[in-house]
């Protein structure tokens, strides 16, 4: 059922925060202070802003791993706390990449990207068939059973996204993907991340510094200081 | 089989704490298997003294134990006539002491008594036993710590006793015993026309109940009780058992308290790895099977070592020549199942803090701080 809100011209919203803060510290500090925030499937946005402005804050919000102290986030038109399950939502229908790879070290890279199919319950047959496309597009294929530490770093950030991808979600946020990598690296990794978007029709939300690489999202949503500026909404 | 990689994975990763879980795991097995391995066989044989070619045991109500247990001549001589009794056997037990050995057990018994008849005489015969009041039989294992032999004298408690013979049996109490002729054991114990125990065999086991129900009519001051029901309630085995199954015990509570240290030190040390396996869609109940498989591991593996090094223990136990026929160091298989079991869940219930820990770590805590 279409939402009595939504232009029937325009894709879906699939992420929403509305008039939604966060504060740490018993209130303490202030993090959030009533972000609203839309993201249509599909759509490429970076979230830039300094550190501490509540990016990675929002994204957590966004991806059901925190909660907000008021207002309110939505998955595909379902409220967050209403969501049947988180379990499902991470399992299934988003992906998180992160700005360190937070890949398992003992593991291969194989085994690493295997782990969301696990937690699903993925049969063997469809998440190596799954492996195999991802590592394919992000050319990895001559690596899947090297050990992470073996890996470079943008290797490892490719990993982490094809883990990411495992379970076909069709949201992806991205915390500072590239934020520990070197230019020319930064730039290959961030390629593969809005290719990947593009064919998978993934919605992206990307928090960056990297103003060049956010430039080339469909959108640029600035925050400061817990809240939201942006130039050209939606 | 990824998921069973991620439980070995973290114990390789820290090859020498899981070792040091294990060993103590393995010793505390090894210490519970021991302990109850000995205690239950040396249980075993005592029962096997008194089953000796019996199904029935008559002693003294209310004693604490055999020992102190007082039978009169006349009960012997009325329940000898009854028609369900085959053959009624007294005995009279007694401890004694020698220059080297402050325990001997002494046996006073009769010539007809299984225990000699089954025996094999390695030096004498039960035809000479009783002929004086001064004549002992000893154990195989008692002739060689008295340096006895065959018409030899020996200094036991305030007596001196010639040696009328040598005999070798399968109890290792038996083969370290001293079996005198009744009427002389009760003079030497000052029990005058009195025996320790009777054993009964029965014509026919069905006797059984009634035989029971008879004595408790006729000698209100005595018990009748099967071989069975015996071991299950006399007071002495009861506490050995419970003895040995406590002590074990405490040895795997220890083994159970180092799994717990190394369960917690390996949730602690990977709070962002379970933070990251939560964000790739880990439930509660599969971050906890993680942990609570690390720990059976451990047990597992505790237990198994543990096993080896009881039946090595046991074996070395048995080649000792002090020991020898002493102590029954046959392992039951419900005790290595009792021993297994307890070891498993010692181990998960070291997991247990931990997995609760686990399971209630936050991903976005523990990945805020990048």
């Amino acid at each position: 059922m279409t939402p009595p809100h939504a232009n029937p011209a325009q894709p879906p919203i699939v992420l929403r925060a509305a008039e939604v803060w966060k504060s740490y510290d018993d209130g303490a500090i202030t993090v959030l202070k009533g972000v609203d925030f839309e993201a249509i499937e599909g759509q490429t946005v970076a979230l830039c802003g300094p550190s501490g402005c509540g990016k990675s804050t929002l994204l957590h919000l966004l991806g059901g791993l925190d909660e907000p102290d008021r207002g309110r986030v939505s998955v595909n038109s379902v409220e967050l706390n209403r969501h049947r399950s988180r379990l499902h939502l991470l399992r299934y229908e988003i992906g998180f990449v992160f700005q360190l790879h937070n890949l398992i070290p003992d593991l291969t890279l194989e085994e690493n990207c295997l782990i969301p199919t696990v937690a699903a319950g993925i049969s063997r047959a469809s998440a190596q068939s799954r492996l195999q496309e991802l590592t394919d597009r992000t050319g990895l294929t001559h690596r899947l059973h090297h050990r992470i530490q073996k890996l470079s770093g943008g290797e490892r950030q490719r990993t982490a996204l094809c883990r990411s991808l495992m379970n076909h979600p069709r949201i992806l946020l991205a915390d500072e993907p590239t934020g520990s990598l070197d230019e020319a690296t930064s730039s290959t990794v961030f390629d593969l991340l809005l290719d990947i978007a593009a064919t998978e029709g993934v919605t992206l939300v990307m928090a960056t510094h990297d103003r060049a690489l956010a430039a080339r999202c469909d959108r640029l949503v600035e925050m400061h200081d817990g809240r939201i500026r942006e130039p050209h909404p939606l | 089989m990824i998921f069973f990689k991620l439980i070995l994975t973290n114990l390789l990763r820290h090859r020498i704490r899981s070792l040091i879980s294990i060993a103590g795991i393995a010793f505390s097995v090894a210490a519970m298997l021991t302990i109850v391995t000995i205690l239950q066989g040396a249980v075993g044989m005592f029962s096997g003294i008194l089953s000796s070619d019996s199904q029935i045991i008559v002693f003294e109500r209310n004693v604490s134990d055999l020992f102190f247990s007082n039978v009169p001549a006349s009960a012997l001589a009325e329940i000898s006539t009854w028609s369900s009794v085959q053959h009624a056997d007294p005995v009279l037990f007694g401890v004694v002491t020698s220059a080297d050995h402050p325990i001997i057990t002494c046996f006073g018994i009769t010539a007809n008594d299984a225990r000699l008849r089954k025996a094999t005489w390695l030096e004498g015969s039960r035809d000479n036993f009783a002929r004086s009041p001064n004549d002992v039989v000893l154990g195989q294992r008692a002739a060689e710590f008295l340096s006895a032999h065959l018409d030899s004298t020996v200094a036991i408690g305030h007596g001196s006793f010639h040696v009328a013979g040598i005999i070798q049996t399968a109890n290792g109490f038996e083969d370290g015993g001293v079996f005198m002729p009744l009427a002389a054991a009760q003079d030497f114990f000052h029990k005058p026309g009195a025996s320790s125990v009777i054993t009964i065999k029965l014509t026919d086991k069905k006797f059984a109940d009634d035989f029971k129900q008879r004595v408790k009519e006729k000698f209100p001051d005595l018990i009748a009780l099967e071989d069975a029901e015996f071991n299950r309630s006399y007071s002495q085995f009861k506490i050995l058992k419970a003895t040995a199954w406590t002590v074990g015990g405490c040895g795997l509570i220890l083994g159970g308290l180092g799994v717990a240290n190394t369960m917690i030190m390996s949730v602690f040390t990977r709070i962002r790895e379970i933070a990251i396996l939560r964000v790739n869609g880990f439930s509660n109940l599969q971050i906890a099977t993680m942990i609570f498989g690390e720990s059976a591991l451990v047990s597992v593996f505790g237990a198994l070592t543990g096993l080896i090094l009881g039946a090595a223990l046991l074996y070395i136990l048995k080649l000792i020549p002090a020991l020898h026929g002493y102590v029954d160091v046959t392992v039951q298989p419900l005790v290595i199942l009792v021993v297994i079991v307890l070891a498993f869940l010692t181990g998960v219930a070291g997991a247990l803090y931990p997995a609760i820990y686990a399971m209630r770590i936050r991903a976005v805590e523990a990945l805020r701080f990048e």
